[in-house]
């Protein structure tokens, strides 16, 4: 039975980093101590996002949310709010509702549907997912037909979050018209892109959404088994997951005969382990297979030959996520959410020079500017933002004057600026455009899986030019040879990762040439990163 | 068969074949298999390689080329403590490139190499996923730091200096 009062502790991987579990436990005991625990229950909840502002705290019914930073802080918040009922003041996050600072005049606020239940309910506990509708979305699915669901996920817009942005429903097409005894449901939860990490609070904040929206695809395509191809680091959601899995089996939700239908599913977590290429979806087709992830030919695409060369439908974290409660509410629910070509919400990770970094989930449609300013909170120190990378290591790097673009999956066509993967990095005026381009081309680098010569030595030449400049060493010629070395690798890579480095490589060369070229004419850095090779300064 | 060389290789053998067993009738169970065996012996030795090619019937070529595909893996002992920096962009620019030069000053070593004493080495990774917190140092499997600055990571060293 529930208790008058609860306290939601916001657990993810950033909040443990700040001693969330401990604070709980501490909590926990001190609700011991003064025989609260028949009034008061204490439980772990995914993210409420980071406010930079320590452990959240959420105190129902009030609504109040705490931010604790000691174990002081905890007493306080027993003594006061749970024993004398009055509000910790001094304790409180004023700004933690969406509204977010006075400068955002703008109209846009948070929409959840992926993160619909995370920061409200135990991850832990399958009930409380149930008792929010959890599972009917697939009980629903289960008195259509596969056509008919597949139908629905076709009407509703629904495309791809991992990045591609392909339509969801095709894929799932594609897949359940092959003829296969065997079919397999991937989750790509790789998640390797520096800058995203909004896939690892939706497993660690909700997992059973992601775990329901595959039942519905097996169903829909006619698999009986999934994996969850999961980054070896990210322990906690994996932990997170594979508490759900094993309750999803006791509750009769996946395995054989699901809810009493004759539709099986089993379903199980694959580890990767650090190679970025392997969330590409042929690579990490191959890592599951227990081999090297190096990207397959395409085609044949895997809902045609993927897995085992099955026909197999890859899809992101946060698309599994989206198919419960459109299944549950309705196509149209969904599509009157969002933009034209891009329905429903987007999950953003806000990282780099932010006041508030976490994530938020917005229409889609929704601005860079609102974003960094309304949802981010804008840049700390009285700093100026000198660009802003959207979408992650693929997509785009944007100037302030540009930052009004709405971000859908248009926005690349239509202003330049990438939805991608649904990173919004922040950077100030303290940074070099060179030596920025430079950290991420070495990533690249590192990455690029070797098996193709344009993106293998691409890369590293292109990282070695960067370099030139750096240390004053660049010229004209090696500004223009960059263009070339992007076209010969948008052209002739082998997968998408060759093909997708010309695009923040060429967005930051344009919009920052005049910088990259004073390093040459003047010499000097202008912002005065780049230690330049003595030597070679005077001509 | 091998030789034996660690004190308790017999039973760490044991375990990861324990481990083994419970998986083996799963195909593509290698990369599951590796990440088991080196959170046991802390690195991927050939003698280890060894083992796992004949315990899951897989070409030792296929193992070793597993191995030295990701970046997880290594085939060297690291330091009893392996510091974790991450410079991928959201921690770059927050500063992560001061870390790594303060910690190789602090341990006087360069990257991937342990200390003398065995007891630290420094890597550099690549997002770990926890950017709001940037930058992250995250050492061992799960100690996490966040938003450190170049003077804290003397006093983080301590922790692990001290203990033991
Ligand atoms: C180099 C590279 C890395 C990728 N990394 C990811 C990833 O981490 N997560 C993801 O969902 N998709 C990633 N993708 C996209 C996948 O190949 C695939 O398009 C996606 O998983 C399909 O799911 P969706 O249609 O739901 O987006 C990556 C693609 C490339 C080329
Ligand atoms: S483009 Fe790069 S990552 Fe892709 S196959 Fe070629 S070398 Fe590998
Ligand atoms: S290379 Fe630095 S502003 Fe320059
Ligand atoms: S970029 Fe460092 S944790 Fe993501």
């Amino acid at each position: 039975m529930s208790k008058p009062i609860t306290v939601l502790v916001s657990i993810d991987s950033n909040s443990l980093l700040l001693g969330a579990r401990h604070y709980k436990n501490y909590l926990a005991s001190l609700v011991e101590k003064y025989n609260l625990g028949s009034i008061v229950d204490v439980l772990e909840t995914g993210s409420f996002g980071d406010y930079g502002k320590g452990v959240l705290f959420l105190v129902l019914p009030e609504n109040t949310v705490y931010s604790v930073k000691s174990e002081v802080d905890v007493e306080k918040i027993v003594l006061e709010h749970l024993l004398k009922g009055r509000i910790a003041r001094e304790l409180v996050v004023e700004d933690f509702s969406t509204e977010g600072p006075v400068e955002a005049k703008s109209t846009t606020i948070e929409e959840r549907v992926v993160l619909r239940n995370a920061g409200s309910i135990d991850p832990r506990n399958i009930e409380e997912y149930i008792a929010l509708n959890g599972y009917q979305g697939l009980a629903k699915a289960f008195r259509m037909e596969p056509r008919a669901v597949i139908e629905e996920i076709k009407k509703s817009g629904l495309r791809g979050r991992g990045g591609a942005g392909f339509p969801t429903g095709l894929k799932w097409e594609f897949t359940q018209k092959v003829d296969s005894p065997d079919k397999y449901v991937i989750c790509n939860a790789d998640e390797g892109e520096p800058g995203t990490f909004k896939d690892r609070l939706i497993m660690e904040g909700d997992p059973h959404s992601v775990i329901e929206g595959m039942v519905v695809a097996g169903y829909a395509v006619g698999a009986s088994k999934g994996y969850i191809y999961i980054r070896g680091e990210y322990f906690e959601s994996v932990a997170s997951l594979r508490r759900a899995i094993s309750q999803a089996y006791e509750y009769g939700l996946l395995g054989a005969s699901i809810l009493g239908t004759d539709f099986s599913f089993d379903l199980s977590v694959r580890l990767g382990a650090g190679a970025y290429v392997c969330g590409e979806e042929t690579a990490l087709i191959e890592s599951i297979e227990g081999k090297s992830g190096r990207p397959r030919l395409k085609p044949p695409y895997p809902p045609v030959s993927g897995l085992y060369n099955k026909p197999t439908v890859v899809n992101n974290v946060e698309t599994f996520a989206c198919v419960p409660p459109i299944i549950d509410k309705g196509a149209n629910w969904f599509k009157a959410i969002g933009t034209k070509s891009s329905a429903g919400t987007k999950v953003y990770s806000l990282c780099g020079n932010l006041v508030k970094r976490g994530i938020v989930e917005v229409p889609m449609g929704t601005t860079v500017a609102d974003l960094v300013y309304k949802f981010g909170g804008g840049i700390p120190d009285g700093r100026a933002v000198k660009m802003v990378q959207t979408g992650g290591a693929a997509g785009t790097f944007i100037k302030p004057e540009e930052l009004g673009a709405p971000l859908d999956f248009d926005s690349f066509k239509n202003s330049g600026a990438s939805l991608g993967s649904g990173v919004i990095l922040a950077i100030d005026e303290t940074h070099c455009a060179v030596d920025v381009a430079k950290n991420l081309m070495e990533f690249f680098a590192h990455e690029s899986c070797g098996k193709c010569s344009p993106c293998r030595e691409g890369t590293h030449i292109i990282v070695h030019i960067l370099n030139e400049f750096s240390k004053g060493r660049g010229t004209r010629e090696l500004f223009d040879q960059l263009y070339d070395v992007a076209d010969t690798m948008e052209d002739s890579s082998f997968c998408g990762l060759g093909q997708a480095v010309p695009v923040p490589l060429r967005s930051i060369l344009d919009r920052f040439k005049d910088e990259f070229l004073a390093h040459v004419d003047t010499l000097q850095c202008p912002v005065g990163i780049c230690k330049f090779d003595k030597k070679k300064k005077k001509r | 068969m091998s030789v034996v060389t660690c004190p308790d290789c017999e039973n760490l053998f044991a375990e990861l074949d324990r481990y083994i067993d419970s998986v083996k009738d799963n195909t593509g169970v290698l990369i599951n298999v590796l990440h088991k065996a080196q959170e046991i012996f802390g690195y991927l030795s050939e003698e280890v390689q060894q083992h796992v090619s004949e315990k899951l019937n897989v070409p030792l070529s296929q193992v070793y080329g597993v191995v030295t595909f990701y970046n997880f893996f290594t085939m060297k002992p690291k330091g009893k403590h392996q510091i974790k920096v991450c410079l991928g962009t959201a921690c770059y620019v927050k500063g992560a490139d001061k870390i790594m030069e303060r910690l190789q000053d602090e341990l006087k070593v360069p990257m991937n190499q342990p200390t003398a004493d065995g007891k630290f080495s420094i890597h550099a990774v690549r997002c770990l996923g926890a950017c709001s917190m940037a930058p992250v140092v995250l050492i061992g499997e799960d100690d996490y730091y966040g938003r450190v600055t170049p003077d804290e990571v003397s006093k983080i060293l301590d922790k692990y200096r001290r203990a033991e």
